[in-house]
């Protein structure tokens, strides 16, 4: 026992360069392979709080776009609402039809940091849990899809960006829905993935719309993607290996929406229940 | 003794400060990206205590984490540098050591020595680290291109920051 402390004390730098390495490993394997809370992230406090301020004095060199931006929208949603439906009760627009129920519900947010230049790209939002935001609630834009949800603190959420090489998107051809799973590829840059699996009997011609599909239950369906810039068939393969030009500008992010679906907990209990019960059986 | 604590301290902040508000936001594409946040550890000076250096490449690594968004992954390459440290330092050693109170640095034993040194200790961090970053040997050699491109431009940014600090001692 002696002589294995002697043994440990003489040797003491390897051991401390060991004990440390496998704790730093273990944080890097964890966060791989589960999507857990983890403390030592851009949502805790400090550095979240320095980011924020950073942010602030970037974002007025962002202000016009943004503004553009917004017109176009306010523009885009005036018109929809003024030309169909609503009652007014105490200046608060709602919808008051049976026929319909509210399935998504939309939180606006603010990019605190992004970045586009790393191989596993997060963004910081300004809202956490106070605000009701969720782990794996999905964000977009106005232009098209942004990412997931991944970790959520009092005031701020890490999202993790479509730029991101474990982000995998369901998503599926506007006009005639044949679908497949969207990924970041390593030889794509910023505004460029890539869209697997699309058999070879579609149609596809360079412009086709990539949207959402219905099968994920985080994104809404119909959600801008992109637009197909060019596709092959690889020898030895059945399917066309698509690149997609996104639609969304991840270098000039600055106000995003964060979805909420109300009934996707019912949905995964359903699933679940379905799949527990064959299993017994 | 407390003053290089001090300078070293105010070192360690503005290097992080640096690298995250200001390195971490310049986009030269997807294969360069610099951290010139290891010079804290290169100009470590020569008689620090090995537990304390590699403490300090371990809260350094995991600071920068913080804001990268990457848990463990600066830390574990930050802690493997700083433990290769003594031995590259051995390994260029000149002929009767290294002079007692001075540091690793340009003004002090020139630069081909500091090039080899640093670059050495710069290539092995990013090695680990873009690697972790990876985490497979899929894109083994398209992550060699991004590692030895970003070393490059590390150790660029490092042989700046030194002659700047240079400059500042001579006037003072």
């Amino acid at each position: 026992m002696r002589s294995l402390f002697l043994f440990i004390l003489r040797n003491y730098f390897l051991f401390l360069f060991l004990l440390l390495e496998a704790f730093c490993i273990y944080l890097v394997v964890q966060n791989n392979y589960y999507q857990r809370a983890n403390f030592i992230n851009s949502s805790n406090g400090i550095s979240a709080n320095i980011l924020a301020a950073s942010h602030d004095v970037n974002q007025y060199f962002l202000l016009k776009d943004a503004n553009e931006k917004l017109l176009k929208e306010n523009a885009e949603l005036r018109g929809k609402t003024l030309a169909s439906f609503s009652v007014l009760v105490n200046d608060e627009y709602t919808v008051k039809d049976t026929t319909y129920h509210q399935k998504y519900t939309f939180t606006s947010a603010k990019v605190v940091k992004n970045s586009t230049n790393l191989r596993n790209n997060y963004l910081t939002l300004d809202k956490g849990s106070k605000q009701g935001i969720k782990n794996n609630m999905s964000v977009i834009t106005s232009s098209g899809v942004v990412g997931q949800v991944k970790d959520v603190s009092a005031n701020f959420c890490t999202v993790m960006s479509l730029l991101n090489s474990k982000t995998t998107i369901s998503s599926k051809i506007k006009k005639d829905g044949s679908y497949g799973p969207l990924m970041w590829d390593v030889s794509d840059d910023y505004s460029i993935a890539t869209l697997h699996d699309i058999p070879t009997h579609v149609r596809l011609i360079t412009g086709d719309t990539i949207v959402t599909s219905a099968y994920s239950t985080t994104f809404p369906e119909n959600i801008m993607i992109g637009t197909v810039e060019s596709f092959v068939q690889k020898t030895g393969e059945f399917f066309y290996t698509v690149k997609v030009k996104l639609s969304t500008d991840f270098k000039k992010l600055s106000h995003v929406y964060i979805v909420n679906n109300i009934l996707k907990e019912e949905q995964e209990e359903l699933e679940k229940k379905s799949e527990s019960d064959t299993k017994n059986k | 003794m407390l003053t290089t604590l001090i300078k070293n301290f105010i070192r360690f902040i503005v290097l992080v400060l640096v690298q995250v508000l200001i390195i971490k936001n310049i986009e030269l594409g997807r294969f360069i990206n610099p951290f010139l946040y290891v010079l804290f550890i290169i100009v470590l000076p020569f008689e620090t205590p090995k537990w304390v250096l590699i403490l300090s490449g371990f809260i350094l690594g995991i600071t920068v984490d913080m804001f990268y968004d990457t848990m463990g992954m600066h830390a574990a390459a930050a802690v493997f540098m700083a433990y290769i440290r003594p031995s590259i330092l051995n390994l260029f050693s000149p002929r009767e050591g290294y002079e007692f109170g001075t540091q690793p640095t340009i003004q002090y034993l020139g630069v081909p020595w500091f090039i080899s040194y640093s670059g050495i200790l710069i290539v092995l961090h990013h090695f680990v680290l873009f690697y972790l970053e990876v985490f497979r040997f899929s894109e083994f050699f398209y992550t060699l291109l991004r590692v030895l491109l970003s070393s490059v431009f590390t150790l660029l940014l490092v042989v700046i920051t030194q002659y700047l600090f240079h400059n500042k001692k001579e006037t003072e």
